[in-house]
């Protein structure tokens, strides 16, 4: 009898645990995700060269900041400067959207840091990025 | 006896679920990780497949 409860209670155990096991993918295709990945693809031609020429770098936040202005010829530089604000209300939006299609308003956050790390790894050499406050190029 | 042992047991299945529902309002980073990915390869326009295609070249 002893051995068929035990036998009973870790089974109990082992089953009641085992979603958490299967956790698969975030979900990500949502319209409003689509919208901004869009937005952000079709930016990014523009942004291009102000990242390779290191006007424009990464943050470690998982954003963009102009670095260097006088990196930036003058006549560009109010064109610049929609561009990062642009793109960083887009990349909030998006953290928080991901967060939101997945039920948990409360990992926006974590969802930023993932994405400031996977945008910094991503970048190709010579990009500016920021890391421990500083900026250094890739 | 057995009254003592369903107790347990209830409360070991009360114990179990609900241990399961805080497992799963964990941050899953490596989904969150991989979710990342897909994005940045798409807004980048980084092709991760045209980097893995030897294939022709080793022949």
């Amino acid at each position: 009898m002893n051995a068929v409860f035990r036998a009973l209670v870790l089974s109990v155990a082992m089953l009641s645990c085992a979603p958490a096991v299967a956790q698969g993918n975030l979900d990500i295709n949502t319209p409003a995700i689509a919208a901004l990945q869009g937005s952000m693809q079709q930016r990014h031609a523009q942004l291009a060269p102000f990242y390779a020429s290191g006007a424009v770098g990464l943050t470690d936040r998982g954003l963009v900041a102009l670095r260097d202005a006088n990196a930036v010829p003058l006549a560009q530089r109010g064109q610049v400067n929609s561009l990062v604000s642009a793109e960083n209300a887009d990349r909030a939006a998006l953290y928080r959207e991901i967060a939101q299609a997945n039920g948990h308003p409360e990992w926006a956050g974590d969802v930023q840091n993932t994405f400031a790390q996977r945008w910094i790894d991503k970048a190709p050499r010579g990009w500016w990025v920021q890391r421990g406050g500083g900026w250094a190029p890739k | 006896m057995n009254k003592m042992q369903n107790w347990a047991l209830a409360s070991l299945l009360v114990l179990g679920l609900s241990g399961c529902v805080t497992i799963n309002i964990y941050f899953p980073a490596a989904a969150a990780e991989k979710a990342a990915d897909r994005i940045i390869d798409e807004v980048w326009q980084l092709k991760p497949d045209a980097a893995k295609t030897p294939e022709g070249e080793a022949q």
